[in-house]
């Protein structure tokens, strides 16, 4: 399977593919000590690499396309996932996904954005940029979970809105406005996850809650890097620059105080073990959820408004 | 050298179109006349030959809007901390410091309480001139307090946007005051209190996509931009023109998401209208 190797991450790769050979060429040789001290080499070489990533590194991490989905993690994580459709009034939006399922025998709402790993289902899923009756769909689904009383679990990985006519035609601002106004007041738990781009309105039109979650190689900012460079520096050639600037990652946003908690990826990245990261994800997930559940609608919406109502630092 | 050059006091190069200049002469932009400032002030900033809406700021639009000297602000000095130490081609905390001296404001919206025919009211509205009019904390903040104020005192809330979206160099901050609003207004909402959401040209981005879409009462100015992506990203998206008229306030009433459609001359009337048949 041809899997895509981003620049950072090519020096790893090799050294691994070499021990691979290494181990099935030469299996009948005493090499062994030669495996180890490679391996230790390794993962040297991982920690310094991982441990130094820069801001735009991080981004091309959140965009690998080797990352796992939502629909991945809907398999990893949970089960007996049940999809539903449609918002009701426009049609189907296949840039969101979403349905009940099983967490360790809760059933949950779980919504989220869904990105295509090929031309053709990246053109199905639309990149994962939702139009409106994707956020519609997602209201509607949030709505449903609030009547059964069920915790609502939303995952984010969208490079925007589409910003398309007939998106405008149909009101991609009111859609997520509404949603934002809505899932201010959803009497049930919500449980945010960043899962990879976290990119401006598309994705806080799902990201109201009373947790916020970013895995650890994820962005999430007011804008993309590149769009911010085309606007501010009126050129599409410093967004290395813009991504340090606008302070876009997991730990950035943790020390800012918009999310809560950083859930930890596998050594590489979510990509290079989707079953463990699915695991790691599992365990937060669980806990989250458990601690919220205890909370009673009313003190739960107080606690999530005062909370958004924190975020921004002024002077005065 | 390039072939066009970057405006470097706002994010959006036409912040000058339609102001209105100073000395008492004044040329309309849209049709060339020429009419004299008390003219102008008189017909509440628009054209006196085309009808034409002046781009105004806060000040000069509450002149029309509010009852004669019922304004009184809140928060006026609120100001940006810059939390990410944020630069561009130039320093975020230069560029605020220089509009706090072009403008005098200190950040993009101006809030307070204030009166229309004798009826209270809990009022902000935004000011393009300050870094196009961009939200960031302060805006989001100073929004947030103007909906508690309306909560307080059990009196209506308006809105006036003017403003290209959320600010970029407040990052995440920047974004969740989309939320941050959005959910403010949901306890008012709550309250079972009016609030009359007023767009003028431009409003777009994180601004239309949170407090701005969200009014009882979603009011525009003839011909206003409104939208969520801006006409420039849109286009380049789907790689062709777009259509005459587009996201123009005509356009949004048509898909179903405005109330109203007010010329300015009768913006005074039709709120003051609509906030008496509330109390009847």
């Amino acid at each position: 399977m041809a899997k895509t190797v981003l620049d950072f991450e090519r020096p790893i790769v090799e050294l691994e593919k070499k021990i691979d050979e290494m181990k099935t060429v030469m299996q009948d040789l005493e090499i062994s000590d030669e495996i180890d001290a490679l391996e230790a080499k390794i993962e040297e070489l991982r920690r310094s690499v991982y441990s130094n990533l820069t801001r735009w590194q991080k981004v091309q991490l959140a965009r690998h396309p080797d990352r796992p989905y939502t629909l991945d993690y809907l398999g990893k994580v949970f089960t007996d996932f049940t999809e539903l459709h449609g918002d009701r009034h426009f049609g189907d939006d296949k840039a969101i996904v979403g349905g009940f399922a099983q967490l360790e025998g809760r059933t949950v709402m779980v919504i989220g954005h869904q990105k295509g790993r090929d031309t053709k289902s990246n053109l199905y899923r639309n990149f994962g940029m939702a139009n409106p009756e994707g956020y519609r769909k997602a209201l509607r689904m949030m709505k449903l979970a609030a009547k059964f009383g069920k915790p609502v679990i939303t995952l984010i990985d969208t490079p925007g809105a589409y910003p398309g006519l007939e998106a405008e035609e149909r009101g991609q601002a009111e859609a997520i406005a509404r949603n934002l106004f809505e899932m201010a007041q959803l009497p049930v738990p919500i449980v945010v996850v960043i899962i990879g781009e976290g990119a401006s309105g598309g994705a806080l039109g799902i990201g109201v809650g009373d947790r916020i979650l970013m895995l650890e190689n994820t962005w999430y900012s007011v804008i993309a890097p590149e769009s911010c460079s085309s606007i501010l520096w009126r050129s599409w050639e410093f967004k290395e620059q813009a991504a340090e600037a606008l302070r876009l990652t997991a730990p950035d946003l943790l020390e800012q105080g918009i999310i809560d908690r950083i859930v930890p990826e596998p050594m590489g990245g979510a990509h290079r073990n989707p079953s463990e990261a699915a695991m790691l994800l599992k365990t937060v997930l669980v806990e989250e959820i458990t601690q919220l559940s205890k909370m009673k609608p009313e003190p739960l919406v107080k606690q999530r408004i005062r909370k958004f109502s924190a975020m921004g630092k002024v002077s005065e | 050298m390039a072939w066009f050059k970057r405006s470097n006091s706002s994010i959006t190069p036409s912040a000058s179109k339609r102001e209105v200049p100073d000395g008492s002469w004044v040329k309309c932009e849209s049709c060339g006349e020429m009419m004299h400032l008390k003219q102008l002030q008189a017909a509440c900033y628009t054209c006196i030959h085309c009808d034409a809406s002046f781009r105004i700021n806060s000040r000069e639009y509450f002149s029309f809007l509010l009852d004669q000297g019922s304004f009184s602000e809140h928060d006026r000095k609120m100001r940006s901390t810059d939390p990410l130490k944020f630069t561009d081609t130039k320093r975020y905390a230069d560029r605020i410091k220089a509009t706090i001296d072009k403008t005098e404001m200190y950040d993009a919206v101006r809030t307070g309480m204030g009166k229309i025919d004798g009826r209270q009211v809990s009022v902000a509205m935004m000011d393009f001139g300050f870094i196009g009019g961009s939200m960031g904390s302060v805006v989001g903040e100073k929004i947030s307090r103007a909906i508690d104020r309306a909560i307080k005192n059990r009196c209506a809330l308006i809105i006036i946007s003017m403003s290209g979206g959320a600010r970029m160099m407040e990052g995440a901050f920047s974004l969740m005051q989309m939320a941050k609003t959005s959910a403010r207004l949901s306890q008012l909402h709550a309250a079972g209190l009016p609030y009359i959401s007023l767009m003028l040209d431009p409003t777009t981005g994180g601004v239309t996509a949170s407090f701005a879409m969200l009014g009882d009462f979603n009011i525009a100015e003839p011909k206003a931009l409104i939208g969520f992506a801006g006409p420039r990203v849109i286009k380049q998206t789907i790689g062709r023109d777009l259509p005459e008229g587009f996201q123009r306030a005509e356009f949004l009433l048509e898909k179903g998401f405005l109330d109203l459609i007010v010329p300015r001359k009768e913006m005074h009337k039709t709120i003051s209208k609509i906030l008496r048949m509330l109390d009847e």
